[in-house]
This record gives C-alpha cells, sequence and structure tokens, in this order.
C-alpha cells in the first residue's frame, strides 16, 4: 500500500529522541554517574571499574530490556488491534499472560505443596521464567487449538479471555492456600521487572523476539487488507486462516518471552498502537509497525526512568507507573472515541 | 454459437444454494441456471429475504454451494484458487469496514493486492491503475481524504475504484444503493452502467432500485419463490415476470412506465 505522504520527518524524530532517551536512562540510577562518564562506560574505556560493572551489566541490559520489551508490546498490541478489529485488544487477550501468571503461581505459591529443598530449587530466577513460557504456550496451543475451529474471529478473542478468567480463578484458589511470604513473592513477580536480566538472558529474549518481529514484518500485507475486514481480505486473494494463524504465533512469541522475562506489563500493548495512530494519523502498517517499535521504545524507557525515582535509592514497580501512563490514555480515548483514530 | 461462449465470464449450472447444517440442507433456491456475458450490466432482483445475498455470497466463494457447479471463465469455481479468483472477481459488499483511517488513495490501492509483492509495494503499472480507476469513477479530488470524512454515496464509489483497480473480469457488488438517496442511487448505477461501456467489464449488482435497473441493465436476474429467471429487462416485462416479484395486495407492476404502482 502506498501512502502520498512520507513519515521521514517523524522517524527520524523519534529516533532521535529514542537515541535521548536511551542516554538518559542510563546515566539515572542510585549511584550518580557523571554524562561524560557513560559514553566511555559504553566503549569500556572508563577509568573507574566499579562505574564500568554498573554500567555493563545492570543500566545498560536493563535499557536494552525496556526497549525490547516496549517495541514487543508495542508490536503485540498493534497485531491484536488489527487481527481483531478491536480497538481495545491487547497482547494480552489471548491469554498468554494469564497463562504466565498461572505457571508462575503454580511454581511460586505451589511450590509449598513439595516442600523442603525441592521448593527452593523450584524457585530460582530461570523455574518461573520457564514456569511463565510455558503457561502461556500452553494457553497458546489450546487458543490456537480452538481457533483453528472457529471460524470468526471475535470468538477467539471471546475464547482468550475465558482462558483469562479460567486462569484467575486457578491462581485465586492457590493464593488462598498459600504463606503470606510466597503470596509477596507471586506479587513481587506481577509488578514486572526490567532489571536483573544477564546477557546470556538477553540474548534469548533478543533472538525469540527476532522472530517475532520478523512474521510481523511478513504480516505486514496481510494486515492491511485486513483492514477492510475479512471478506474483502479474502478477495484480494489472502490465506485468512494462515494469516491469521502467522499473527496470533508472532504475538505470542513476543508477549510470551516479555511476560516470561519481565512479568506481565500492563497498559502499553494497548496504549502504545492508539498513541502512534494519534500521530502518524494512519493505518498503513507498513507505516505503523516501524512507528509503534519506536513509540513503544521510547515510553518504556522513559516510564524506566521514572520508576528509579531519580536521585534516589528506591525503584517503583514497573507495573505501576505503566499503568501510570496507559490508564489515563485509556480513559481519554474512551472519552474523546468520537474522534478516535483506528 | 462458439463466439458467445468465449465471452461468456460467469455460468451457473443446475446450481442450489443454501446453507449446510447438521440437520440437513436448508436450499434457499435451486436449478440456477445462467450465463452472465463480458462487457454486461446485470441487476439482481427480488424481495428481501429470497436469496439475493445468498446468491452473490455463493457466487463470490465466500459460502459454499449445496450442488451443481459455477464456472468463472470456463474454469470451476471450486478449482479457482483464493489468489487466481482474486485476480479475476472482486467485490463491493454491504458491510462496513473495518478501518475508516485509510486516504482514499491508500483504499484504492489495497485493490492491487493481488498483484503486488510480500510487502504491497506499488509498481509503475499497478500506480496506473490506480490512477485510471480513481479517474474512471471521478473521485480524483477525494483521493487524499480519509475514509471516515467522506459521505455515504462517495464511499460507495471509492470501493468501486477499489474493485476496479483490482482489474477484474467480473465486478460484484451487493446492494451498492443502500443508504443513498434517490439522486445518487441512479448515480451509482449510471455510472456501473458507464463502466460496463468502457472498461468491458460485466457488473452484477444486487438492489432493490428494480426500476432503474429496468432502464439500465442489459441482462437482469429476477428472484421469485419458485423460479429464477435471466433475460432482458424488456423480455421480463412481456413475460410478466415482475408481476410475481411481490404480494399482489399492495404493489402492481406497471407495464406501461416499468415501475410499480400502488394497488388502489
Amino acid at each position: 500500500m502506498k501512502t502520498n505522504k512520507t513519515y521521514n520527518l517523524q522517524f527520524l524524530l523519534l529516533f532521535v529522541i529514542l537515541v535521548l532517551c536511551f542516554f538518559t536512562n542510563i546515566s539515572l540510577g542510585s549511584v550518580s554517574i557523571p554524562f561524560k562518564s557513560i559514553f566511555n562506560g559504553l566503549f569500556g574505556t572508563i577509568e573507574n571499574s566499579s562505574w564500568q560493572v554498573i554500567i555493563t551489566d545492570f543500566r545498560l541490559p536493563k535499557a536494552i530490556t525496556a526497549i525490547l520489551v516496549g517495541s514487543g508490546l508495542g508490536i503485540s498490541g498493534l497485531l491484536m488491534q488489527t487481527l481483531f478489529r478491536n480497538p481495545l485488544a491487547g497482547p494480552f487477550v489471548l491469554g498468554i499472560s494469564s497463562g504466565a501468571s498461572l505457571g508462575v503461581a503454580l511454581v511460586i505459591l505451589g511450590s509449598g505443596l513439595f516442600g523442603g529443598l525441592f521448593a527452593t530449587a523450584l524457585t530460582t530466577k530461570w523455574s518461573i521464567v520457564i514456569a511463565a513460557s510455558l503457561g502461556s504456550f500452553l494457553v497458546l496451543l489450546a487458543v490456537l487449538a480452538v481457533s483453528n475451529r472457529v471460524r470468526d474471529t471475535m470468538a477467539i478473542l471471546i475464547i482468550g479471555l475465558m482462558f483469562g478468567s479460567i486462569t484467575a480463578a486457578v491462581v485465586s484458589v492457590l493464593s488462598y492456600f498459600s504463606s503470606a511470604e510466597q503470596l509477596q513473592q507471586y506479587i513481587f513477580w506481577g509488578f514486572g521487572s526490567l532489571s536483573n536480566l544477564s546477557w546470556s538472558e538477553l540474548i534469548i529474549f533478543f533472538g525469540i523476539y527476532l522472530v517475532g518481529l520478523l512474521l510481523s514484518i511478513l504480516s505486514i500485507k496481510g494486515l492491511n487488507s485486513l483492514l477492510l475486514g475479512d471478506n474483502y481480505a479474502k478477495s484480494l486473494g489472502l490465506n485468512l486462516k494462515q494469516n491469521r494463524l502467522v499473527i496470533i504465533i508472532a504475538t505470542s512469541l513476543i508477549a510470551g518471552t516479555i511476560t516470561a522475562f519481565a512479568g506481565p506489563i500492563a497498559f502499553i500493548g494497548l496504549a502504545i498502537p492508539h498513541l502512534t495512530r494519534q500521530i502518524f494519523t494512519t493505518s498503513n502498517h507498513k507505516i505503523l509497525l516501524p512507528a509503534v517499535c519506536l513509540f513503544g521504545a521510547i515510553i518504556m524507557l522513559i516510564c524506566d526512568s521514572i520508576a528509579q525515582i531519580p536521585g534516589s535509592d528506591y525503584v517503583l514497580p514497573i507495573n505501576a507507573i505503566t499503568a501510570l501512563v496507559g490508564a489515563p490514555v485509556v480513559i481519554w480515548l474512551l472519552v474523546r472515541q468520537r474522534k478516535m483514530i483506528f | 454459437m462458439s463466439k458467445d461462449a468465449k465471452n461468456t465470464i460467469l455460468k451457473t449450472e443446475n446450481l442450489s444454494i443454501g446453507y449446510k447444517t447438521k440437520k440437513g440442507d436448508t436450499v434457499v433456491a435451486s436449478t440456477i441456471n445462467f450465463e452472465l456475458r463480458q462487457g454486461q450490466l446485470i441487476g439482481l432482483v427480488g424481495a428481501n429475504g429470497i436469496g439475493k445475498s445468498t446468491l452473490l455470497r455463493t457466487l463470490i466463494k465466500v459460502q459454499p454451494n449445496l450442488s451443481g457447479s459455477i464456472f468463472l471463465n470456463h474454469k470451476d469455481l471450486k478449482e479457482t484458487s483464493t489468489i487466481e479468483l482474486a485476480k479475476q472477481l472482486s467485490i463491493v459488499l454491504t458491510e462496513q469496514l473495518t478501518s475508516k483511517n485509510l486516504s482514499v488513495y491508500e483504499l484504492v490501492a489495497l485493490g492491487r493486492h493481488p498483484y503486488t509483492n510480500w510487502i504491497g509495494n506499488l509498481s509503475t503499472e499497478d500506480t496506473q491503475k490506480v490512477n485510471e480507476a480513481i479517474e474512471l469513477v471521478n473521485i480524483s479530488d477525494l483521493k487524499e481524504k480519509k475514509c471516515f470524512e467522506l459521505s455515504d454515496g462517495q464511499l460507495q464509489k471509492v470501493m468501486i475504484a477499489r474493485a476496479l483497480a483490482q482489474d477484474t473480469d467480473i465486478i460484484v457488488l451487493d446492494e451498492p444503493t443502500t443508504h443513498l438517496d434517490m439522486y445518487h442511487k441512479a448515480y451509482i448505477l449510471k455510472l456501473l452502467q458507464k463502466l460496463t461501456k468502457e472498461t468491458g467489464k460485466t457488473i452484477l449488482f444486487s438492489s432493490h432500485e428494480i426500476d432503474l435497473a429496468i432502464q439500465l441493465c442489459d441482462t437482469m436476474i429476477v428472484m421469485t419463490n419458485d423460479s429464477l429467471v435471466c433475460d432482458q429487462p424488456c423480455n421480463l416485462i412481456e413475460d410478466g415476470v415482475f408481476n410475481s416479484l411481490f404480494p399482489k395486495d399492495m404493489i402492481a407492476f406497471d407495464t406501461k412506465t416499468g415501475s410499480f404502482k400502488i394497488t388502489q
């Protein structure tokens, strides 16, 4: 699809803002490091070795995580909103986040059932990542199995929400029988976190993200024909079922890994595509896809910078900040719905 | 005879349409036989609920037929792939667009999807076809407008331009004149007539504007409870087909004026 307008200026501007946010994010933290040393630190030529460790092992991975999480959630939100023709769809409508929550809840809250040494082994970081991935993967498989039998795209949306309710119910039953300590650990996972990712974890994260991104790029043409509706898309030669499958897999890969590594981060996936449409005033996915990437990354970096409360030792839960940014956006969208661009 | 056969774009043979359910088939209409030729404007008329939409949905392969066959360019529709079909048949439906946040140009350009590469970039030929379609339908002044800014009549023209840009042998429109005022109803149908003449495409549309269709169409398909007739409008009037279209307690067909009158 060709657009008469080119958006080069907007893209350039967004990219510059992204770079600025990236450096600001790295320069902020409980230990204050001068801006000049940050540059040296990034290239490994810093004089202070503890600063070097802080930058390369903590702040840099965290900033990269923020970029991956923000852009990834933006992409999956965009894919879901177009696929489900619903402006309120987000990356988690397929039950991905609830699946992950169930997996993590089983590991953390259910670990008491196994007791002793086994319990401590279960609640390591990797076991949580694996449990979250398995959980979201299993829910996804269920949704995929159902979606192959269901013709109506809307039905998949409802089924995803139903899976969400079921898993939420199981989680509350588990919480009822858990100790306060376990509950606290589960709640902390639910806050979401961009830090604590090692470089090796980041590489795995990035690898899966890249596959999802590639699938999304391959679906651009299909997504554009879906703007006309299912029947028109089919009349344009689109293989609806195959296209739907690719879009769902791409979303699950991206949103699933993000939830596994960073927890269930709310609102970003829903709010970013809307913000992007307001600024780029188009529905062409060839423009929107790179735009939500940039926008998501920027917002996530900003949220993370706010979460660190510049100049203090406290770090607020990232989920609280994204919701504080996201909820007003959703409200604003509903209030001005008559002019909402979708 | 052989020349006629060459010009046939769409043909049905003992077609039976309806819905497949677990309890058995619900037949809406059966033994449908007609042939649509190149460059013709064909109007499909019938009372509400008689199965016009079902017939159109079956012809555009949205819905499977119960029995019989449909031939598009002499090939069974069942054996025509989605992408082959997209290059031979385009549609204009009554359903709302999912997103109206597209410019008119972008929307018309979507019609080129069967021909564009994996990401949908337009070649020079594609751009040319898009511009041609926009000019044929006379919407050059709307090119930059967003679809949500358009009136119903304008949007209908844009949708027709999109179907034209798809560059197919036949265009099928489901009730293109609903929601339009009298002037725009006539305008759209007149436009369709002009398009068949200028582009040589076959255009099939369903409509409730029987009097307009009688004046403009080359061929009409009339669906009634017990039969489906396909002929030239004047022959249909002579045979009194329109009289059987509706129950006679309210309106009756007047053969002199070619329109329906309230019965006193």
